[in-house]
């Protein structure tokens, strides 16, 4: 980065970096597709996490070299992975029954829209022309311990993601743990969404400016 | 003698009748049964129901059977995918009905079925638009819902090895679907890689015990759905 550079907010790869840090050792992880498949990379040296993904593996790895490639190990997002040395194979009903029986301990999604209480709306528009598709989406904020969610704040458009209700479908019912955006960290609590953390050069007020509901500052001096 | 083997993938699928349920193993093109798909396609039956996690790629293996117009409903949690445009064409002409499944729900009633339970409770969906219309109940304190079991008249599957009892072993994560297809369906057809020799796989190593598998091809070297898309071939 150069010197003149003043640094706002957190690009995608540093939101999966912060996110990547409250993934703690020994914890069985779900990535969703895209943006949350990048925590894996920046999880901090000396954890060890095992990678779940819902069409049968235990112990996801790395991408595959050209020799190591095989069409019949795939992940999630049907992308070609490895498998670790003590990984497991399963079928999709043992696979859902991790998720569903709570075993797996953290999922990381994405999102088209947060609410106040923690409903995730991250599968359809409701677009009437739309064809649905929602893959294992329900039963991970159903099943999984944890959800973390990986967002940019607003919309391309700037409007907020972040709601007093869902205008979309919904995926779950208040099952968001925990936001981590382009501009802040917010928890999802009985009294509200509560900011415990700002990204650079990013205020409160222009956080909640971006929010469509009042959040709780947790950083603020008494 | 119990011997489950076949010659051919046209024997295999020859009894499957037009109005059937046939569930697909798959996840993508890992585990899907290509050569069985299209010995379906050659058949010809008609008015199918098709259970699999998606709608097929390109204009091979699942999506050529769409689009060969055999496939009256899928039973699937994501018909969209890469290179996917049979089915998406058809659904907006309204000419293939969508019964859309949470990938997990799927997965459960696949197995409800093969294991003789008609119906049961589940936390997916709960408050989203995929739980309207369907009976819900509270134990200790949290809703669910009540989906039910998915049975099939034929399950067409593949597997890396298999011997004359119908004892599988499946690769890596080919085996998505196929072991709980297997046990729901009437009859259950494998397209295996390799045929093996009873006791060559160790009892401690089956994945699918051979009670739940009728006919079993050999095809040692099946064609790679996605070398075929990106080879733009057509099936038939």
């Amino acid at each position: 980065m150069s010197q003149q550079t003043v640094q706002l907010g957190w690009s995608r790869e540093q939101m999966a970096q912060r996110c990547a840090q409250d993934i703690k050792d020994g914890s069985y992880v779900n990535l969703g597709i895209g943006i949350p498949e990048k925590v894996a990379q920046y999880v901090p040296a000396g954890r060890e996490v095992i990678y779940h993904t819902e069409n049968g593996l235990l112990g996801m790895g790395t991408e595959p070299s050209a020799e190591e490639l095989d069409p019949d190990l795939i992940n999630a997002g049907k992308k070609p992975v490895t498998a670790i040395d003590g990984a497991a194979y399963f079928h999709h009903g043992d696979s859902f029954a991790m998720i569903r029986g709570k075993h797996i301990d953290i999922c990381v999604l994405g999102a088209m829209q947060v609410s106040e209480q923690g409903d995730l709306a991250n599968w359809s528009t409701g677009a009437p022309d739309a064809i649905p598709a929602v893959g294992g989406a329900m039963d991970l904020v159903a099943g999984v311990k944890t959800i973390y969610i990986i967002t940019q704040h607003t919309t391309k458009t700037g409007a907020a993601k972040i709601l007093p209700e869902c205008t979309f479908p919904l995926t779950g019912q208040g099952v968001v743990n925990r936001i981590y955006s382009d501009l802040a960290v917010i928890d999802v609590t009985e009294k509200g969404l509560v900011l415990i953390e700002l990204a650079p050069n990013i205020s409160f007020d222009y956080v909640q400016q971006k929010t469509g509901v009042s959040l709780i500052n947790a950083l603020k001096q008494e | 003698m119990i011997d489950k083997r076949v010659t051919s993938c046209a024997a295999a699928v020859a009894k499957i009748k037009d109005g059937d349920t046939v569930m697909i193993g798959g996840f993508g093109e890992a585990g899907s049964p290509i050569e069985l798909i299209h010995a379906l396609i050659d058949h010809g039956a008609k008015n199918l129901t098709v259970v699999n996690n998606n709608t097929g790629s390109g204009r091979v293996g699942l999506a050529a059977l769409i689009e060969n117009g055999q496939v009256a409903k899928m039973i699937c949690s994501y018909p969209r995918t890469a290179n996917s445009t049979v089915f998406p064409e058809l659904y907006h002409a309204g000419k293939i009905e969508l019964e859309l499944v949470p990938q997990g729900t799927l997965a459960e009633r696949i197995r409800a079925g093969g294991a003789g339970v008609p119906a049961f409770y589940t936390p997916t969906s709960v408050g989203t638009p995929l739980a309207a219309g369907k009976e819900s109940r509270t134990f200790e304190e949290q809703e669910y819902v009540m989906e039910r079991a998915i049975k099939a008249d034929f399950a067409l599957i593949q597997a890396k090895q298999a011997d004359r009892y119908g004892n599988l072993t499946f690769n890596k994560t080919a085996r998505n679907f196929a072991p709980i297809m297997a046990m729901a369906a009437t009859h259950t057809l494998v397209q295996t890689n390799e045929m093996v020799e009873l006791g060559e796989i160790d009892p401690e190593n089956v994945i699918t015990p051979g009670i739940f598998v009728n006919q079993i091809v050999e095809v040692s070297n099946p064609l790679q759905e996605s070398t075929l898309v990106k080879e733009g071939v057509v099936y038939p």
